[in-house]
């Protein structure tokens, strides 16, 4: 039994922002796979929700006519990892989404939710980071967009005013086009379970050279993050065994992992750089590079 | 042995109505107004309770009922569920009161509240005001042995709840003529078993003014008697029924929160309350596995026999005693029937800490004594160069081996057949030779272990079962017993025991699945693995006495004697001709309606057992390990067991491969977590506490080595917690053969992996 007292279920977006700007303290409930956990732990007794789950303008995938892929916050995990624009662009996120929980989680959990939930362990974090993703945002009086980059404030914490909605997602074709990605999420589980660490690297590759290199960590700092450092050290260098090993090694510049009963910080910097090493190696393979002599 | 039913795999009695949702699980029964029951638990380790505020709480609209110890009678119980003894200095320890007037742990039960619904119960919960006075707590067994530790029962002031050992043979001489002395420390974690199932009950005063209690339980009828204990009530008073359980493990070989549902319903008026517990609750405040720390010294003489063994254990039980020193009691002993030791001296010590209570799981205490065994075995190995397969088997016990101490005598054993058919199927030769000089970043490595385990609980606790058949008209009957379906698959085997002896098929056999202490026969429950062995007994004698009725009948009717006659597809034969005379049905009837003779079939018997059978297993296991990240995959594993008859061979696989998912969990993923400084619980919800799930787990292979069992009613031995008991062992001898690194303490997580990997020199 949980404690709610109301429940809105508005069934458009307009008529879910007036709601939502007359009564600021409502909480958006979406999927709700971390909303009804945080009500299970009693953090958010006599709550009035606000669902979005009627709001069919946050649904789907769309291919558009330039390239650019835009999807809606309330799709979800297994319509992500079953789609096919989604497969063919930027199969990383597929890979991702596929990541999470298990069957029964993804069917309910969504993108926007995952995003919204601000946890430094969310799957889709690192891909997005890597793929540039945009946010669009909307309130009662317009639209704003925001790089997802630049979107969390903290552990649990993002950048979202109250009366506002995320709505979609955004990735341009110039951010997939050519590049190859992997994702590696480590836990102590195959599923049911959260990242440990998280590493998404997304790469192109010329005459053996990173031409684009970007790699993000999940679970590695306050918030997910670029490694900006390494992958400006890599940018045009041939690509060898040893300049792997640099790069992985420069992820740690960046990166401010915790020390706690879940990881130890002396693991989760010896995981980031073992983990990155990999990843790039799947990357140059699909590229069509090489690091053997 | 020419049985037609047994030793078939009939489908289990229960499967469609689990599977379709239909069987009926304690939270599934609603009473009119049903109330909500609620416990406040200690945000402390270890506190005395100075006073308690319950105005508040008692004034919020829809509380019903808010109680402390202070309103209870101050009774301290055993929730052990062993079966009663008349002989005090054979009892559990009583330790517990419903609710307590000191905080033992982060969790122990405060106040209890009963109101109209759940979220009423938690707001009022808020409002109770405890004056704690907080005291040093301990949670290492080690410090909590120590001068000056912090004394959690004022009752056993050096925090020891028993260190009763045993020492058998010239112990000191076989030593000093020994070859070799090997020594080693094993170390396991604090696990819970996780059923689905968290504890739940519900209670009500009936119009006889009896309490009613329905609960998810392995042991009704020891429940019953310890509501009884508990709040100073005649035991007839008091009647349990156990519907559908989702899963046991053990934590319901424990009157957990039966006492006090009883109590909700006493404190509002005989009305219905449920009390289930959360997820989190579960974890902490049911029952844990024992983290049990063994230190080993063993002699071998000059062509490595093993000749002594020198057995040093810390126990921690947590809290309270629970099952005790009982669970380091049955390690030392279970283990004893495997390999032929001259002498032993075993020490034990269960100790309490400021930690949940330890209590049952799933194989008693033996999983951490083989892990520590069976590691040590290895280590011995590999230090004199020996064959870990040929060394295991050139010690193995045999046939007529008796026991010094407990005098349970091994008449049946086929440890070594399994060990050859494990060695086969995993390709030992072969692979071990290809593994042996490995560089990379993946590396493999086989690993076995050997086990050995008891069907029941004799010659310690009395072994007592009954059981009931009614025979109907059409020539089908009930069977009903005391013994418990936990999901085990007991009714089943039951089921084909009397439709063995009664020449009936499966389906003319109705088991009454619910327990209910007012009508059902007397037996101790599920646990032990004690039921096809025990209680399969009592099953045989009621489906004998009832053939016997109805052969008399039929002779009355035939003319023929009745040792001439026998029943076969539900009809009377002639014995010797094969002859068809007729069908079981006529004889029923007139069983019922002879205007002469009428004298309807039943049965109600029980049997007082007096043996143990010894079964016995391996596990073989292929690892490969991630030498840069820590990660242990397990590539294929196989269980092999000797549990003589197999009643049930599809139920027996499913039994087996639950139990080596659970075997693995503990050997690489599962550890209840604490914080030192405050002694709360870390990781006590599914996210954080790593329980494997079924994508981690390999494909199970399983096999068997049919010996006959003599004491067994059908040739049968225990295989219920048999399975859960070697994977350990086996995965860390196979990390050990991969990578050269012993590991000695449980789990081998990736975090554990990477520091001793670190410490070795490999990263
Ligand atoms: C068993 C289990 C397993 C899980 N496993 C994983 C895992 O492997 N990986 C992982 O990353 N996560 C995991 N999670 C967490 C969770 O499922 C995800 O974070 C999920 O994506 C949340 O989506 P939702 O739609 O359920 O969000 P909700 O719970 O509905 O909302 C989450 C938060 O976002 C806000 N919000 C939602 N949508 C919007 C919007 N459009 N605009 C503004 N605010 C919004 C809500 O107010 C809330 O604060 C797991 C959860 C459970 C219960």
């Amino acid at each position: 039994m949980f404690s709610i007292k109301k429940i809105y279920q508005p069934i458009t977006l307009a008529e879910a922002l007036e709601i939502y700007t007359s009564n600021p303290q409502l909480k958006i409930i979406a999927g709700g796979t971390d909303v009804l956990i945080s009500l299970h732990h009693g953090k958010l007794d006599d709550v009035e929700l606000l669902s979005i789950k009627n709001l069919t303008e946050l649904t789907g995938i769309n291919y558009l006519t330039d390239g650019t892929i835009e999807i809606g916050t309330m799709t979800t995990f297994t319509e992500i990892f079953r789609n096919e624009i989604i497969n063919k662009y930027i199969p990383i996120l597929a890979e991702a989404s596929v990541s999470m929980g298990g069957p029964q989680i993804r069917n309910n959990a969504t993108i926007g939710g995952n995003i919204c939930n601000g946890a430094v362990s969310a799957d889709s974090a690192p891909t997005l980071f890597v793929l540039n993703a945009d946010l669009r945002i909307v309130n009662n009086e317009g639209v704003r967009i925001v790089p997802i980059t630049e979107f969390y404030a903290g552990p649990g914490k993002v950048k979202l005013q109250s009366g506002e909605i995320l709505t979609h997602i955004i990735i341009k074709k110039a951010d997939y086009k050519g590049m190859y990605g992997k994702y590696i999420k480590f836990s102590n589980r195959k599923a049911m379970d959260i990242a440990m660490l998280s590493v998404a690297t997304l790469g192109k590759v010329k005459n053996n050279k990173f031409t684009d290199l970007r790699i993000a960590l999940g679970v590695s700092a306050p918030t997910p993050i670029r490694c900006t450092k390494a992958e400006s050290f890599a940018f045009n260098k041939t690509i060898k065994e040893e300049l792997i090993k640099q790069i992985s090694e420069k992820t740690l510049l960046n990166a401010n992992p915790r020390h706690s009963w879940r990881g130890s910080k002396v693991y989760r910097e010896h995981l980031i750089q073992v983990l990155t090493e990999r990843a790039l190696k799947e990357i140059i393979t699909m590229s069509g590079g090489k690091w053997h002599e | 042995m020419g049985f037609k039913i047994i030793g078939s795999s009939v489908n289990r009695l229960d499967a469609v109505s689990k599977v379709t949702g239909k069987a009926k699980y304690t939270n599934d029964f609603f009473e009119r107004e049903m109330l909500c029951g609620k416990v406040l638990r200690s945000p402390y380790a270890h506190a005395v309770i100075k006073a308690i505020d319950v105005s508040e709480a008692k004034a919020l609209p829809g509380v019903i009922a808010v109680f402390t110890s202070q309103d209870l009678p101050k009774l301290k119980y055993a929730t052990a569920g062993h079966p009663w003894s008349i002989d005090p200095k054979h009892r559990d320890i009583e330790d517990r009161m419903i609710l307590t007037d000191k905080a033992r742990y982060v969790g122990d039960s405060v106040a209890a509240v009963v109101a109209q619904d759940e979220i009423i119960a938690k707001e009022a919960l808020k409002l109770i005001k405890v004056d704690y006075e907080v005291l040093p707590h301990v949670l290492d067994p080690e410090k909590a042995l120590e001068k000056g530790a912090p004394i959690i029962h004022e009752e056993r002031p050096n925090n020891i709840v028993n260190d009763f050992g045993n020492e058998y043979g010239d112990y000191e001489k076989d030593f000093m003529n020994a070859q070799h002395i090997m020594e080693g420390v094993y170390d396991t974690s604090i696990v819970q078993h996780c059923h689905i199932e968290t504890q739940t009950a519900y209670a009500y005063i009936d119009t006889d003014d009896r309490i009613v209690i329905v609960s998810s339980t392995q042991i009704p009828h020891i429940a019953r008697r310890v509501v009884g204990q508990a709040l100073g009530l005649s035991w007839g008073k008091i009647r349990v029924i156990k519907p559908h359980i989702g899963g046991g493990f053990g934590n319901k070989q424990e009157v957990i929160i039966e006492p006090l549902v009883a109590a909700m319903t006493i404190f509002s008026h005989g009305l219905p309350v449920r009390y289930t517990m959360t997820r989190e609750e579960c974890f902490i405040s049911s029952r844990t596995r024992h983290a049990i720390k063994f230190s080993l010294k063993t002699a071998l003489t000059k062509d490595n026999k093993l000749q002594a063994i020198h057995v040093l254990g810390i126990s921690n039980t947590g809290s309270y005693a629970s099952h005790g020193h009982s669970i380091i009691m049955s390690a030392t002993s279970k283990f004893r029937p495997l390999y032929n030791f001259k002498s032993f001296k075993i020490e034990p010590k269960t100790v309490y800490t400021n930690l949940p209570a330890a209590g049952a799981m799933r194989a008693y205490g033996v999983p951490q004594m083989i892990f520590a065994l069976e590691s040590h075995i290895d280590d011995i190995c590999r230090k004199l160069d020996l064959d870990p397969i040929e060394f295991r088997k050139q010690n193995l016990v045999s046939v007529g081996h008796e026991d010094p101490i407990s005098h349970v005598v091994v008449r049946s054993i086929g440890l070594s057949e399994c060990i050859d058919k494990g060695k086969e199927l995993i390709k030992w030769e072969q692979k071990r030779a290809n593994y042996k000089e490995q560089t990379g970043d993946k590396r493999r490595g086989l690993g076995m272990a050997c086990f050995s385990y008891f069907s029941g609980t004799h010659p310690v606790s009395l072994e007592v079962a009954g059981a009931r058949i009614i025979l109907n008209q059409d020539g089908s009957v009930q069977l009903q017993v005391g013994a418990t379906e936990i999901g085990q698959g007991a009714d089943t085997a039951f089921a084909q025991m009397v439709a063995e002896v009664l020449g009936i098929s499966i389906d003319m056999v109705h088991v009454i699945s619910t327990q209910d202490t007012d009508i059902t026969p007397f037996d101790t429950g599920a646990y032990a693995s004690r039921q096809t062995y025990i209680t399969g007994a009592a099953v045989k004698k009621a489906a004998l006495e009832v053939k016997n009725k109805i052969l008399t009948i039929a002779s009355r009717k035939i003319g023929l004697q009745i040792d001439a006659l026998d029943i076969n597809d539900a009809t009377i034969i002639e014995k010797k001709l094969g002859k068809e005379i007729c069908s079981l049905g006529e004889i029923a009837m007139e069983a019922f309606y002879d205007r002469t003779h009428s004298h309807p079939i039943t049965s109600d018997t029980s049997v007082n057992i007096r043996t143990n059978a010894i079964a016995y297993g391996v596990t073989f296991v292929e690892v490969e390990v991630d030498m840069k990240t820590g990660v242990i995959e397990v590539i294929e594993i196989y269980n092999v067991h000797d549990s003589g008859t197999i009643i049930n061979h599809k139920a027996a696989l499913g039994q087996v491969h639950g139990g080596v998912s659970m075997g693995l969990g503990y050997a690489l993923s599962e550890k209840l977590m604490f914080d030192e400084k405050t002694g709360r619980p870390l990781n006590n919800n599914l996210l954080d506490y790593k329980l494997q799930t079924i994508m981690d787990t390999p494909k199970i292979g399983v096999d068997f080595v049919e010996t006959y069992e003599e004491t067994g009613s059908f040739g049968q031995k225990s295989l219920g917690e048999n399975p859960t008991i070697s994977p350990a062992p086996a995965v860390r001898n196979a990390v050990l053969d991969a990578t050269g690194v012993s590991f000695n303490k449980l789990p081998l997580n990736p975090q554990t992996v990477f520091e001793k990997f670190k410490t070795e020199g490999l990263l």
